[in-house]
């Protein structure tokens, strides 16, 4: 138990100083904006990386919530003159509502169908973003004010990057604590069987409903974050092909590993950047190595890395 | 174990960012300029930004082969936004704070334009966008021009023809992208101006694969003299088909968003009759000599029909041409790569005769077209006529 | 009154017909190997634009859109030899990103080999309109509704009456007995794909003189026809029909007679609802939990 604990701290302690550390290594404002950006997809895929990595649940959705919170943050900020930081709150607290409000009729489904349900929803979200021109600018998107907190306006990447940095953090522990809690082994039964698990008495609905709604709020804190850091939103960041990605960088990253998912964010959100080189054939090898990585390693890139790492420690131990 | 995952997760993390550094490209040397452009190549606005891309590729190797500018080569620095204004804005990161580039173009759609343009403000670059909607240079921002003309202008160009045929109680049917929602905004707040009625207005998603339904509404509500549809893409090719098969018997208006012979082909026969407002491009061929653009649209239609197909070339490679040449003329008079000076020459611009109009910049026009850019045309025998 | 009404119903089984035909994909793959084959909108997209390059090449139309059928089938076999086949013990969700990774590579080889632009090709009986009660149905869809009248009718006799369909059928019921009852699972598996491929492409010809193609088509097509198989119940072929269908019309009657803004909308509420009642969808097994 102590050693799980003080690895965990280790953990912890080094991804702090990958993230105190990384800024030397930045050159300018667009490597900032990747590294924020990447923040920011971590942190929902995290989220998302409870439901479907421990939960064993699918959102197709995620971008639904997202997008409410954003277009909720943008409008009550640069219309009606919010203070950033209680917009946030109030997104986080109404779609962490909604959440709770469609979780158990969602929840009942099982798998391809409850990825069907919440693709839906998600949809449905991003029409009506769409369509309401008068309140959210219709498909040309509207411009978003600046955060601020107080009199301190954060507009630069580098701001930026140490508040998001810290969130991430945060994040990473939050996750790390609820998976070490009785919660967290609750959730692993859900995802062995659910039968089974309701047989020994948890109540799985309830924690599935607890992570569905976890989710949902990381999501809509990004969601409101991202729209002020952008200073811009659009219809397609709630769209269905933000959901699919983060279910990517989840699967990719390894499901049930928490820094699989940050992992997974680190490498989609970069990897497009350095394929510009490809010209045309950039989506083409984009796709390859999705196909390649998930063949060579079908548990995902952390996990999978991981058991090779043990094979080959105990080898070397077992030749000693 | 966990500790020696976690570890190895985060050197991974670590080396993702250090490709991300080797790629960084070397800061411009002095002897070029780096020409930065964003585009949706790929996605829902493909149509728009592969042409422009092509265009821009092709125009810039020949100035270098022509000894570039002010002694300089041209630099071409291009990333596919696939039409997503959050992509567009880490591309124009990417190229103001990474590629250092001189001076930036695109933006094929409105909403990664206006996406961008608060960045483009603050790093004072000259900025010349293709995309239509008005919002872009209404008020004018100092460093962004447009080369298209608007969808205002569209819908005002669309009304002036149909009020001389004297049909003022309309249908409309929009695409639900952005371009068919702005134009669809736009022509209902002009409508009134040129005293037409919309009775009628139906809207239909841009990848959806039948408009029956929509224009059986049109059809059942009494009194509609003609039709607009405002959209880009396949779907206005679709309209078009239903509006034939159900028999619709009176004028179908398209707009400048289908403006490619491509559109005729897709439509057919049921494209007969349909009248849209297009720049002179279109109809190259068919200018009076006198025209001042004649010698413009048909250089470029030769040239890039000529590598490309005939039925490629479209007016939005044509606003790319626009922009590039509009940059490059603001070079050689300015005589200096200095932003500012550039900046300055680009809205000095008088008289400059592109592929969308002839161009006056001003002080408070950063578009400088007006509505004589717009030529109303006919599609007659599978091709454009001009309708005077 | 009539007339309108007709007319939103042949609109909407127009649509419905194409969304069925690619559901019946998706329900085809998923009941041999139960992965839901994100690559299927991408069939249909090989079908039409193969057709149409090909075709553009010289070859005569009908071989060209046999050539482009076999072409599709190809990749079909392709992806479940080379990817799906290699990570056979691998957890659902993988083999749906695999599919996800497949869709994106041939949509960006098809960028590259074909071209970004819009095409079509000609109707198989020409344009006029045909007049049934004061609505106009195109003779192309009824080329659409009739082929695919006869693909689910040789289907219903594949699967009931020939070795190989049942073989299939009892590879989706329990992969472990069929193996031991002597039937080759992966040519079971690489059989359901190929014709799944050849379904989908066939599908991309008949509808392309309706809606016409590019290299993007097929991410909308997919969409759809995945909700189509999903509201039908997943794993039956009839169940994919109908819910093309259903959708279709629902999308139709939905412009027609409420708001064509929110059509979709009201077609995936009513996806919504559907599940929420019958959580299998309309014609899905209900499943009971194994422990």
């Amino acid at each position: 138990m102590r050693s799980v604990l003080s690895s965990r701290w280790a953990g912890l302690l080094l991804l702090a100083v990958v993230i105190a550390l990384l800024p030397l290594a930045l050159k300018n404002n667009f490597q900032f904006d990747i590294a924020v950006r990447i923040g920011f997809n971590a942190i929902v895929v995290i989220g998302l990386n409870l439901l479907i990595g421990y939960a064993g649940q699918i959102s197709l959705g995620h971008a639904g919530f997202l997008g409410l919170a954003a277009y909720f943050s943008a409008i009550t900020v640069t219309r009606y003159g919010w203070p950033p930081l209680v917009s946030l709150l109030a997104a986080a607290a109404l779609v962490g509502l909604l959440a709770f409000i469609i979780a158990r009729p969602v929840l009942r489904l099982k798998g391809h169908y409850l990825a069907m349900a919440t693709l839906g929803l998600g949809i449905i979200i991003s029409i009506v973003l769409n369509q309401e021109a008068g309140l959210t600018g219709g498909p040309d998107g509207m411009a978003v004010d600046a955060f601020t907190i107080g009199s301190f306006k954060l507009v630069k990447a580098r701001e930026w990057y140490w508040l998001v940095g810290a969130l991430l953090w945060l994040a990473v522990w939050l996750s790390l604590n609820l998976i070490d809690s009785p919660v967290g082994r609750a959730l692993r039964a859900v995802h062995g069987s659910e039968v089974a698990a309701e047989v020994v008495g948890v109540d799985t609905t309830r924690y599935k409903v607890m992570v569905f709604v976890i989710s949902a709020v990381f999501a809509s804190v990004v969601g409101s974050l991202q729209a002020h850091y952008v200073a811009f939103i659009s219809p397609q960041q709630a769209g269905f092909f933000q959901s699919v990605e983060w279910v990517i960088m989840v699967v990719l990253g390894g499901m049930a590993s928490t820094y699989g998912a940050v992992i997974g964010a680190a490498i989609l959100t970069a990897l497009p950047q350095v394929l510009t080189a490809l010209e045309d054939y950039e989506h083409m090898i984009f796709g390859l190595i999705m196909m390649l990585v998930m063949i060579l390693l079908p548990k995902g890139i952390v996990p999978s890395l991981g058991a090779l790492l043990r094979r080959v420690s105990s080898k070397a131990e077992g030749g000693k | 174990m966990n500790s020696v995952l976690s570890r190895r997760a985060l050197l991974a993390a670590a080396a993702a960012f250090g490709m991300l550094t080797v790629t960084a490209a070397p800061s411009s040397a002095a002897d070029t300029i780096k020409v930065g452009t964003f585009l949706a190549v790929t996605g829902p606005a493909s149509f728009l930004g592969d042409p422009e891309l092509k265009t821009l590729q092709m125009y810039v190797d020949k100035i270098n082969e022509s000894g570039g500018v002010l002694g300089k080569k041209l630099e071409l620095v291009h990333y596919d936004t696939a039409a997503d204004p959050n992509k567009a804005v880490t591309f124009v990161k990417r190229l103001i704070d990474q590629d250092e580039v001189d001076v930036l173009l695109g933006g094929s759609a409105s909403g990664e334009t206006l996406a961008v343009m608060p960045m483009v403000e603050k790093a004072e670059i000259p900025y010349i966008s293709f995309a239509g909607a008005r919002k872009i240079v209404d008020p004018v921002q100092k460093w962004t021009f447009k080369t298209p003309h608007t969808d205002t202008m569209a819908c005002q160009k669309i009304f002036e023809d149909m009020k001389k045929r004297g049909l003022t109680k309309i249908g409309m049917i929009s695409g639900t992208d952005g371009f068919g929602a702005s134009m669809q905004a736009e022509c209902k707040s002009e409508a009134g101006k040129y005293g037409v009625d919309i009775l009628v207005d139906e809207t239909y998603g841009p990848k959806d694969t039948d408009m029956t339904a929509q224009l059986t509404k049109i059809k059942a509500t009494a009194g509609v003299q003609a039709v607009l549809n405002p959209g880009f893409g396949q779907g206005p090719a679709i309209v078009t088909k239903n509006f034939k098969q159900l028999g619709l018997n009176v004028p179908l208006y398209q707009s400048h968003g289908v403006a490619s012979k491509k559109f005729i082909e897709l439509a057919g026969d049921a494209a007969e009759g349909v009248r849209l407002p297009a720049a002179a491009l279109l109809v190259a061929d068919k200018l009076p000599d006198s025209d001042v653009q004649k010698k413009v649209v048909t250089a470029y239609t030769a040239e890039f029909g000529g590598k490309y197909g005939a039925e490629s070339v479209s007016t939005f490679g044509g606003h790319a041409y626009d922009g590039l040449m509009l940059i490059v003329d603001a070079y050689k008079r300015a005589g200096s790569t200095d932003k500012a000076k550039v900046r300055d020459a680009l809205e000095a611009t008088k008289g400059y005769v592109g592929t969308g109009g002839v161009v006056n910049f001003s002080a408070t026009d950063h578009m400088g077209l007006d509505l004589s850019a717009f030529r109303m045309l006919e599609i007659r025998n599978g091709d454009w006529t001009l309708v005077n | 009154m009539l007339g309108e009404f007709l007319q939103y119903l042949f609109s909407g089984l127009t649509s419905g017909a194409i969304y069925a035909l690619v559901g019946l994909g998706f329900a085809l793959i998923y009941n041999a190997s139960h992965v839901i084959n994100f690559a299927q909108g991408e069939f249909v997209m090989l079908g039409g634009m193969g057709t149409v390059f090909i075709a553009a090449a010289g070859v005569p139309l009908p071989l060209a859109g046999l050539l482009a059928v076999l072409m599709a089938t190809v990749v079909g076999f392709a992806l479940e030899k080379l990817a799906v086949e290699q990570t056979r013990n691998a957890s659902v969700v993988t083999l749906i990103i695999i599919t996800i990774g497949a869709s994106i590579f041939v949509r960006g080889g098809a960028q590259v080999a074909f071209d970004k632009q819009f095409h079509t090709l000609p109707s198989f009986s020409g344009d006029t309109p045909i007049n049934i009660l004061g609505a106009t149905v195109t003779p192309q869809s009824l080329w659409v509704l009739g082929i695919t009248v006869v693909i689910v009718l040789l289907l219903q006799y594949f699967f009931t009456r020939t070795l190989l369909g049942k073989a299939i059928l009892a590879t989706s019921h329990n992969p472990m007995a069929a193996r031991l009852v002597g039937i080759n699972v992966n040519a079971i598996l690489l059989m359901s794909f190929g014709l799944s491929a050849a379904l989908g492409a066939v599908a991309g010809i008949l509808i392309t003189p309706i809606t016409s193609t590019n290299y993007e088509v097929g991410i909308m097509l997919g969409l759809k026809g995945f909700c189509a198989a999903i509201l039908g119940g997943l794993g039956s072929g009839f169940g994919a029909i109908a819910g093309g269908v259903i959708l279709g019309v629902a999308e139709a009657l939905g412009a027609g007679y409420i708001s064509s803004e929110y059509k979709d909308v009201i077609a995936f509420v009513i996806i919504l609802a559907a599940l929420f009642f019958m959580p299998s969808g309309l014609f899905g097994k209900r499943g009971t939990d194994r422990v």
